[in-house]
Order: structure tokens, then C-alpha cells, then sequence
């Protein structure tokens, strides 16, 4: 089985020459002899849908940006603002293959004629942050970056933004205004980034594990991206597992292994003495997933089915020892904390939420109280807030109301939690 | 007043922007980095350099998890407590920093060594309980390895 993001990592981290030696750059070369518009249509062909959560067709996005002779400057910002609790894949590829990332980078900034590209790294992935800068060093040696690369006539610069702290930065125009130097907040859409994002400049958000994609989708072609995968959404993913689980980790597997397999084969099941309960499927904002969804593939079309999401992919498993209030209650509060205040239903809405739900967990929750939060699961949702923050935030606490709701009503009936 | 090695590096912050006030978080990063934490004075000469006013960048800096608007430690503590490191007893490694610190999240102790702060996701739940102290990562944590890992810190 190819595994064309992790096959750098048992040798990590390389020099670029060990890189170049490996058959990296090729991509880069490959893609200038081309026409930006090219690019676009080989990744729109190879079906990659974006790796930050949200599936949307990343050739198809690039394919929004005004390609006409005054639309300069154009930007690109590769989303590496890892804050999603339970994600880790990112850092993995940031630190496994900083080479392969830039290169991404750098191809896709040139399928959409970017003049200069940022590396959002969030605030703790000091590794990350140390690869990546001696990446791009590395490429501007090799005219990989900078002016007139390799004599393509194309120009790109490229920089590293560390960020701050602050789990907004992760939507993307939250990203946006956070690298004008703004508070991370949302911005009304449209008009969509691609066509006024920095400055009022179109602008390409790109997650990490997307640009990584994109080197070997040039050098290797559409179709053969297209069978890396077991369904039709194409590539291999970076699946990651943790949790009370044997052996906590990630893997690369083809799009649409089932989370039974990453479960059972690659997470060795459930540590000793442990059943599993159900598993968040992408970070902290998907839902609940139980028993009954272990032969789910796992892509973004088989998990929009059953009501929960891709996400990340990086799976945080409940194990029966430990509380799902408890679990809720943890979740929602960092919700509630990473609410920018800027709508009502969230600013309010959220610590009204885990108010209760640390009540329940006290052994102080009252007869209404589930009743009350399926309420907030209706006036937190989709259409009621500005952003997808609070909406999100409800989805784990929804499919908890509905795969757990003994266990909600037995804090409330027993004044305690069963599990302390 | 900025030093002149402050404002070399803020310098460099300011060329990878379009706009002067795009650099403003960086600048304050570049001025904690050297003081440890920014002082009303540091705001406002960052904020004079970078062309907002200082309330401008105050609701930027306050906006900002690691932007310290007040004195910190020589050291700071951030323990995740996020949904990977709560299943795995995270709360009783916060139990044991408390104890032995004797202070609580967000208070530093009396000999200024250390500040105690609860951090949102980490990134390396594979590796949960995790914990950074400065810039140093610690992962797979239990009880029993605190003791030796804050002796290095003096």
C-alpha cells in the first residue's frame, strides 16, 4: 500500500538534498511547466477534498480565484492553526515532512498565482514551527522560493505566522484577520476569502494535510490519486486515534478505511480491561459515534450519512470507565471559553450549557435540565449564530442527548456521578 | 522604550506584511519573548511603532491566549486539559502541581519561579497527559515524573 504523506517519516526529518534524492521537488518542476489553470483541473480531477474538516474540493477552490492581471496581489495561508481538541495530524506532518508541506505550499500557491504564502502555525508546535522555518530556508537556497523560481517567471514569498492562541484562528476568516493583526474574529459571508480575503485581497486557505496532497497528485497523476482511495473521494488520509486505547497513534490508510479497522488492527483495540463506548470521529466538534458505526467508512460523504462528520479524522475514543457528562461537560467548557462573544446564542448560550452539565456531573442537576440542554442543542444550531463555533459545539452534545441519555438521567435521579 | 534589539526584530515582522498594524501581535510576541510579559508602557510604544492607537492594541493583545498583560513567572506551566488528557487523568496531574506549587491555576508562586495555567489542546493527545513548560514539551505524563521535571527549571 502507498503511503505517499508518510513515506518520508521513518528517515525524518531530511535535509532537503535527502529530500530532493527522494523524488521531492519533482512536483514543483513538473507543475511550473505548467499553466496554473492545469493544475487546477488535475487536482479537481483527482477529487482531493480539503483535510481541515470541512471536505470542500480543493482544486474547485483554488478554480474561485480571479486569474486576471490585476487581481495582484493574491495570497495563500496554509492552515496549520491545530486547535481542534483531539487533533494531532498536522504536527505529525509538519514535523515527520516539513519538505514535503513547503513544497505543497508552493505548488498550490502557484496554481492560483499567490505572490506570497503564510504558514499559520498555532501557538505550542515549537518543532513544527523549527522544520518548517529550516524547509523554507532550505527552498529559498534552492530558488525553490523567492524571485523568478527556477526561472519559471514566477515569484513567491513565503513566511511562518505563529499564532498567538486562540482556537477562532482555526475558520478561516478568523485566520485572516488574525494575520492582519486583528482579534480572531469571524467575518460575515460572503464575500468569500477567494475573492476578498487579506486586505481585501483574494486569498487561499489550505489546510496542511491538503497541500501535503498535492506534489504527488503532479508528479503521479489524477487517476492514480484517485485509487490510492477505497471509495470515490480520492487519497489516502491520516486517520489518528486517542484515548484509553492500546496503542494511541496515527496511521495512513486509504480515504474510507472503516473506523473498525483503525480501531482494532492499527489502535489494538481498547486497553486491557476497557469496552469501548463510542468515539468523537474528528476533534471535538463532530458527533458521537457508537458500536453500530464501526463498518463506517471513513470519508466525508460516509460519515455525512450518519449524522457526524469526517472532521480531522483523528478520533478521541470513550471508554465505559470513564463519564460521558463528564466527557460533555470537559468538551463544552472548552467551547464556552473559546467563544469570541461576538454573537448572543454562543457568548451566553455555552456557559449556560456547561453550567449544567457540571451541575449534573456535581450531583446538583435537576429534573428539566436534559430538557433544557436538547433546548440549547435548537438555539445554538446552524443559522442562529454567526459562525459554525456554537453549532459545532453542539454536535457532540446532541448525539450524547441521544447514544447516552441514561447516563444523563441517572446524575440527575442518583443526585451523583455513577462514575466517581 | 523599546531596545534596540527589540526593535530590529519587530523590523523584520513589519516586512512580511502589507500593513504596518498587521505586525502589532507580532511585535508584542518580540517584546514578551524579551520581558517576559507586556507592561502598559510596552503596549503603547508598540503601538505607537506599529500605527494603532493603544487601546487598538490592547483588544488585539487581550484577545490572544499567550499575550501576558500581567507579570508572570520565570517559568510558565501550561497543562492541556483538554477532552484527550481529562480521559486520561489529567486532573490528577493538575492535583499534584497545585499540591506542590501551592498555588492554583493562574497564580504564580511566591518565589516567582513558576506560573500554573490550564491550556486548551496540546496536539499530542497520542501522547496525552501532556504539559509545556516555556517551550518544552512533556508527554505521557504521570504523577510520578513532575517531581524530576520541574527541578530542571530554577
Amino acid at each position: 500500500m502507498e503511503k505517499p504523506l508518510t513515506r518520508n517519516f521513518a528517515v525524518a526529518p531530511l535535509s532537503l538534498a535527502e529530500y530532493e534524492k527522494r523524488g521531492g521537488y519533482e512536483g514543483l518542476r513538473k507543475a511550473l511547466k505548467m499553466p496554473p489553470k492545469e493544475l487546477q483541473r488535475l487536482v479537481i480531477e483527482a477529487n482531493l477534498l480539503g483535510r481541515g474538516g470541512a471536505g470542500f474540493p480543493a482544486g474547485k477552490k483554488w478554480s474561485f480565484v480571479s486569474m486576471d492581471k490585476d487581481s495582484h496581489p493574491k495570497f495563500m495561508a496554509v492552515n496549520a492553526d491545530e486547535m481542534e481538541p483531539g487533533s494531532f495530524k498536522d504536527r505529525v506532518l509538519m514535523e515527520g515532512d516539513a519538505n514535503l508541506v513547503v513544497e505543497g505550499a508552493i505548488i498550490s500557491s502557484y496554481a492560483v498565482e499567490a505572490d506570497v504564502a503564510y504558514m499559520f502555525i498555532r501557538w505550542g508546535y515549537n518543532l513544527s514551527v523549527e522544520r518548517v522555518e529550516k524547509a523554507i530556508a532550505q527552498a529559498y537556497e534552492k530558488n525553490y522560493l523567492g524571485k523568478n523560481i527556477m526561472g519559471s517567471g514566477y515569484s513567491l514569498e513565503m513566511y511562518i505566522h505563529t499564532s498567538a492562541g486562540r482556537y477562532m484562528c482555526g475558520e478561516e476568516a478568523s485566520l485572516i484577520n488574525a494575520l492582519e493583526g486583528k482579534r480572531a474574529l469571524p467575518r460575515a459571508k460572503p464575500p468569500y476569502s477567494v475573492a476578498c480575503g487579506l486586505w481585501g485581497r483574494p486569498t487561499v486557505v489550505n489546510n496542511v494535510e491538503t497541500v501535503a496532497n498535492i506534489p504527488h497528485i503532479i508528479v503521479n497523476g489524477p487517476e492514480w490519486f484517485r485509487k490510492l482511495s477505497l471509495t470515490a473521494e480520492g487519497g489516502t488520509k491520516i486517520y489518528g486515534m486517542s484515548g484509553k486505547v492500546k496503542r494511541p497513534g496515527f496511521w495512513e490508510l486509504p480515504m474510507g478505511t472503516t473506523i473498525g479497522e483503525v480501531l482494532q488492527e492499527h489502535a489494538g483495540g481498547m486497553s486491557d480491561g476497557l469496552k469501548f463506548c463510542g468515539l468523537l470521529p474528528g476533534g471535538a466538534s463532530t458527533s458521537f459515534l457508537t458500536e453500530e458505526h464501526l463498518n463506517v467508512k471513513m470519508d466525508f460523504a460516509s460519515m455525512a450519512k450518519t449524522g457526524s462528520g469526517l472532521g480531522t479524522g483523528t478520533m478521541t475514543v470513550l471508554d465505559d470507565k470513564t463519564c460521558p457528562v463528564g466527557m460533555l461537560n470537559n468538551l463544552e467548557s472548552f467551547f464556552a471559553r473559546s467563544s469570541c462573544g461576538w454573537c448572543t446564542p454562543c457568548r451566553e448560550g455555552l456557559p449556560w450549557v456547561a453550567n449544567i452539565l457540571e451541575s449534573m456531573e456535581k450531583g446538583t442537576g435537576k429534573p428539566g435540565d436534559i430538557e433544557l440542554l436538547e433546548e440549547h442543542t435548537f438555539l445554538l444550531g446552524s443559522g442562529h449564530t454567526f459562525c459554525a463555533l456554537a453549532p459545532c459545539a453542539m454536535n457532540p452534545l446532541r448525539s450524547a442527548l441521544k447514544y447516552f441519555r441514561n447516563d444523563f438521567e441517572r446524575h440527575i435521579t442518583e443526585h451523583r456521578c455513577p462514575w466517581k | 522604550m523599546l531596545t534596540n534589539e527589540e526593535q530590529k526584530e519587530i523590523a523584520i515582522e513589519l516586512g512580511k506584511y502589507q500593513q504596518k498594524s498587521a505586525a502589532g501581535l507580532e511585535a508584542l510576541k518580540v517584546v514578551q519573548k524579551h520581558r517576559g510579559w507586556i507592561s502598559d508602557e510596552s503596549l503603547n510604544d508598540v503601538a505607537q511603532m506599529v500605527g494603532l492607537t493603544d487601546n487598538e492594541l490592547d483588544s488585539v493583545a487581550t484577545s490572544y491566549n499567550h499575550i501576558f498583560r500581567k507579570p508572570v513567572g520565570r517559568h510558565v506551566i501550561y497543562l492541556c486539559d483538554s477532552v484527550t488528557c481529562w480521559i486520561k487523568g489529567y486532573e490528577n496531574i493538575l492535583e499534584h502541581l497545585t499540591g506542590k506549587l501551592g498555588i492554583s491555576p493562574g497564580q504564580t508562586t511566591a518565589d516567582n519561579r513558576f506560573t500554573l495555567l490550564v491550556s486548551s489542546c496540546l496536539g499530542v493527545c497520542e501522547k496525552a497527559p501532556a504539559m509545556i513548560i516555556d517551550n518544552d514539551l512533556y508527554v505521557n505524563l504521570d504523577c510520578s515524573k513532575i517531581d524530576d521535571i520541574l527541578s530542571k527549571y530554577t
